[in-house]
């Protein structure tokens, strides 16, 4: 579905460097990048803020032109043939709307139909699909600048589907979202990739939508492809210290054991980290024996550990 | 051709959720009528026949010029299209199956078709009800609804240019200045072009903000009969417009850096 060969991406940018110099620096986006995606795969796109994702995902789209390697979606050339590609996928932005703010969902979602040349028995049986799945009945007839974050959220998915896309691209689809909401998104995709087959790429800062959805993560930084790979695979490859928190008798000296350090303290709690080369039961036993323990918890590296881990170190693949 | 029929009833509607707004906006416009028309009159009492014009034609001017305003947004500036390069939500407009310049064209018609009803008939109404202005004939009106069309498309051929200007300069504060002065002072919306002198006269009468209002005022009010020289004028500005235009969006697709993306 996407293969993306050596792909970089720069920019010129211009610097007013005195009165009227200005100076001309390239800045590279992305950096020789190569993946695909294979049809019905569920993938999530991750990295920091400024690491190279939307640049990424507007060259897949063919709004921006790879300044050197090959892309190709669906078998087209994204910005060679932007229009023929828009047709056959869907893209979301979190942060942005293709609603009418002034016009009821209804009326979006039927200018979308023109747009995509839906015809009007198809879009039917469509739009009531949709509007069962996404729960959209109940504002459909509303002005989009009425609707809450959650529901516009899912009046816009529901328009990036209007024309049945091979593709659905999301950028943050769930930013903002509370918890009721976002469950029902993730619910809605799980969905549309097991049952449609819809090939989905999702970029996203929320880790949860990763946990819950991605079989396949990719992990860009710097504008380099830092990981790619399953969610377990990422886990075992960068190596997340599993915390020790330690509640004593009372507030004392950061506690002194082989094998682990303390990270921080707070009164009578401290935190250590424990590499995962060494056997927590060993740490465990010696706390225990040596200090007067009150409490004392372990916590497994969770998602977020793993991949701020990776945003630092940068494990080659 | 069908989608663009139906952006443009959209925006219709759109534009029509704001009725408040728009009688408002067309009282303002109503009143200014007459401020202008007491302007008028005294410079034509003072220098009748100037330009070519009565006194009646001077009146009719400025009620009719008042009704122009929004239907060829006369205070020029841009389109909505300006604040969404800003915001970065042109890139959702640019995922579109969907050519951008003829997307906003049919936008910005489906706008000028709600003003021409809002905005248009009530200065009008407003001028008749307290002097006798020069009404013209059957063909003379379907010769007028002519010659605002193509102003209409002139209109928004430079508005379009103006609005792409944000792709390369990230304020639009200053073009705008330069727009709204240009517009006013070149359309003949201050003082008809008439009555500009020697080769000011000339030249504001090539440029293509004469298209706006001047000659729609003049058709309307039967100065000008040579309709078809007064389409060619409107026609070939607004095709040079609309090509500047296009070429303008591939520059911008091509330098594209879509803000706050």
């Amino acid at each position: 579905m996407i293969e993306v060969d050596d792909v970089s991406k720069s920019f010129t940018v211009r610097r007013r460097t005195g009165r009227l110099r200005r100076s001309r620096t390239l800045v590279g986006a992305v950096d020789r990048i190569s993946f695909t995606v294979a049809a019905g795969e569920f993938v999530g796109y991750l990295g920091p803020n400024g690491a190279g994702k939307s640049t990424t995902i507007k060259m897949l789209t063919g709004i921006l032109t790879p300044s050197s390697g090959r892309v190709r979606v669906g078998g087209l050339d994204p910005s060679r043939q932007r229009t023929a590609l828009a047709r056959r996928i869907g893209v979301v932005f979190g942060q942005r709307t293709t609603l009418w703010w002034d016009l009821p969902l209804r009326d979006s979602l039927t200018l979308i139909r023109h747009l995509y040349r839906v015809d009007r028995s198809t879009h039917r049986s469509r739009l009531a699909e949709l509007t069962e799945l996404l729960d959209l009945g109940a504002f459909l007839d509303t002005p989009v600048r009425q609707l809450s974050l959650g529901q516009r959220m899912r009046g816009d998915l529901a328009a990036a589907l209007v024309h049945d896309p091979e593709l659905l691209v999301l950028d943050e689809p769930t930013i903002g979202l509370d918890v009721v909401s976002k469950a029902t998104v993730r619910g809605f995709l799980t969905r549309l990739n097991a049952e449609q087959g819809t090939t989905i790429l999702l970029t996203t800062h929320d880790l949860g939508d990763i946990e819950r959805l991605c079989r396949r993560v990719m992990v860009i930084d710097h504008g380099r492809l830092a990981y790619d790979g399953s969610l377990q695979d990422l886990r075992a490859t960068v190596d997340a210290d599993r915390i020790l928190i330690v509640d004593l008798a009372r507030a004392a000296a950061p506690i002194e054991v082989d094998g682990a350090r303390v990270v921080r303290t707070d009164g009578p709690r401290q935190w250590l980290a424990i590499p995962p080369a060494v056997n927590a039961a060993t740490v465990v036993a010696a706390v225990a024996g040596r200090y007067d323990v009150e409490d004392i918890a372990l916590r497994e590296p969770g998602i977020e550990d793993v991949i701020t881990r990776l945003y630092r170190t940068g494990v080659p693949i | 051709m069908r989608l663009y029929a139906w952006i443009a009833a959209y925006a219709f509607r759109r534009y029509s959720t704001y009725r408040v707004a728009a009688l408002s906006a067309t009282l303002t416009n109503t009143v200014f009528g007459f401020l202008r028309a007491g302007v008028l009159i005294a410079l034509w009492h003072a220098r009748p026949s100037l330009g070519g014009y009565d006194v009646a034609d001077a009146v009719t001017f400025s009620f009719l010029t008042q009704a122009l305003i929004e239907p060829v947004r006369v205070f020029g500036g841009s389109l909505d299209l300006t604040e969404r390069i800003r915001t970065g939500d042109v890139s959702i407009d640019l995922h579109r199956p969907a050519d951008l310049q003829g997307w906003w064209l049919a936008d910005d018609l489906g706008r000028a078709a709600f003003a021409v009803i809002s905005r248009g008939a009530p200065p009008m109404i407003g001028g008749a009800l307290v002097f006798s202005l020069r009404w013209p004939s059957p063909a003379t009106w379907a010769a007028f609804a002519g010659a605002v069309l193509l102003a209409m498309l002139v209109s928004f051929g430079l508005r379009y240019l103006v609005s792409l200007a944000v792709f390369w300069l990230h304020d639009d504060r200053g073009i705008h200045a330069i727009s709204l002065v240009t517009t006013m002072f070149l359309s003949g919306m201050i003082i008809p072009l008439v009555v500009f002198p020697g080769w000011l006269g000339t030249l504001a009468h090539a440029l293509p903000w004469a298209a706006l209002i001047q000659l729609p005022a003049d058709v309307f009010l039967g100065k000008r009969t040579d309709l078809l020289t007064v389409y060619a004028f409107q026609t070939a500005w607004a095709a040079a417009l609309f090509t500047a235009g296009r070429l303008l969006t591939m520059a911008a697709r091509r330098r594209l850096v879509i803000n706050g993306g």
